[in-house]
């Protein structure tokens, strides 16, 4: 329950937002000061908690989808 | 020049005491099962997991109240998919729903908003389970129900902070020579919340990401701390996890929670562990009477050893009821429910523990 899933910023007012997880298109809360459309952040239960470097949403992408499928 | 390579190699090769390093967070459990760790690591370095499965420690009780509101005419109770199969000391939310108990999965706690507003005559009551990762959720659902004047949105909490449970685990569990702390837990935290843990601990803590690579080097640093005396917090997962953590959560948490004492499946009760909602938000909780469930280890011998494993004392083979018993499809415990207790995930993984230990 406690791992978060990396996302790419769509849109966001200051406390909502739209974030491409994969493709998916949701609906988030935004937990974190100053986030932007184009923004990498991590998500967990609906909820951006952080931004990250792209590299490093890449990798936790990567990371996942390889957990996933063992 | 330090590499993984050399990394792996002198885990491999380690011939120093026997060490238990416990993994807090279940994810990390998960992901040294499926990236085959141990395998990577010398049989004198034992890893245990922790207490850090929300879903395994939300007490039997917690699940007995949500199906007896979803009863309730009138009362929707949403849950997390987690939560669904997790058995109470009677029906677990999956079989009260198929007896017709009005219950409901949801992805984020924000899928009530829409739900509350279209149906204003029905209250929903969100099962707000979870440790810190999740609180920001529930914290933003707190903020949209009071701007747009929500009145039909309860939370029946069951919420906790992992730093009392570690202090209350390393006197309980006083063999554990290191923690591998959680990553995600960590990002709302920061790196400087375990200092004072460590110090009382006396026990080395890494905060790590879930990659073969991040795993390793925890479990690297963990052993170089004990050998050389060391307890301190490092974090190795820095382009996550900062020093302070993210402080608008850590603000918005304090506005609407205080701690308090609260009950863990299979530990009983820890101080100051719980987070409950303030008295001046009492209108977001769902009133629910009951004396806080204190569910220890004890209660859990008839049937399983999910208490001692959440203790970090045995692995799940080592319970006698493991496989023979108690599996995923018939589970005794919440550790062999939860796609992150240890008792389903070592179940899912039993031939790579044939091979690799």
């Amino acid at each position: 329950m406690c791992v978060a899933v990396s996302a790419r910023v769509i849109e966001t007012d200051e406390r909502a937002g739209k974030v491409d997880v994969r493709g998916n298109i949701l609906n988030v809360g935004i937990a974190v000061r100053n986030v932007k459309p184009g923004d990498y952040v991590l998500i967990h239960a609906g909820c951006v908690i952080e931004v990250i470097k792209k590299e490093q949403a890449e990798e936790i992408a990567d990371l996942l989808r390889e957990l996933e499928d063992l | 020049m330090l590499n993984i390579e050399r990394i792996i190699a002198e885990l491999k090769n380690y011939q120093g005491s026997p060490l238990k390093l416990m993994e807090v967070c279940g994810t990390h459990t998960s992901a040294i099962m499926q990236l085959g760790i141990r395998s990577l690591i010398s049989p004198k370095i034992t890893l245990v997991s922790g207490p850090g499965c929300p879903v395994c420690v939300t007490p039997a009780a917690f699940i007995d109240a949500a199906v007896a509101i979803a009863c309730e005419p009138g009362y929707t109770v949403l849950s997390f998919g987690d939560m669904f199969k997790v058995p109470g000391n009677g029906p677990s939310l999956s079989e009260g729903k198929g007896e017709g108990a009005s219950v409901e999965m949801i992805y984020s706690p924000r899928e009530v908003l829409v739900k509350a507003e279209q149906e204003s005559d029905k209250v929903f009551v969100v099962a707000a389970v979870g440790f810190e990762t999740t609180l920001p959720a529930y914290c933003d659902l707190l903020q949209e129900l009071e701007q747009r004047e929500i009145r039909n949105v309860r939370l029946l909490t069951s919420l906790r902070q992992i730093i009392p449970a570690l202090s209350w685990l390393g006197t309980h569990s006083p063999d554990i020579d290191g923690y591998i702390l959680p990553g995600h837990v960590s990002v709302i935290l920061g790196e400087d919340a375990y200092k004072s843990l460590a110090q009382e601990l006396k026990t080395p803590m890494a905060i790590a990401g879930f990659s073969t690579e991040h795993i390793l080097l925890a479990i690297y640093d963990l052993v170089k701390q004990v050998q050389n005396k060391k307890n301190q917090v490092h974090n190795l997962y820095p382009s996550v996890v900062s020093r302070t953590g993210n402080t608008l959560i850590q603000e918005q948490m304090e506005q609407y929670f205080q701690k308090g004492q609260i009950g863990w499946r299979g530990l009983g009760l820890i101080e100051d562990s719980g987070l409950f909602l303030r008295d001046e938000y009492t209108q977001f909780s769902m009133p629910y009477d009951w004396p806080e469930p204190n569910e220890t280890a004890e209660d859990f011998k008839d049937s399983c050893l999910c208490g001692e494993v959440l203790l970090g004392r045995i692995s799940p083979p080592e319970c006698p009821s493991f496989r023979k018993h108690c599996t995923p499809s018939m589970p005794k415990g919440p550790c062999m429910i939860s796609l992150e207790g240890a008792c389903g995930i070592w179940y899912r993984f039993h031939r790579e523990k044939k091979e690799g230990q």
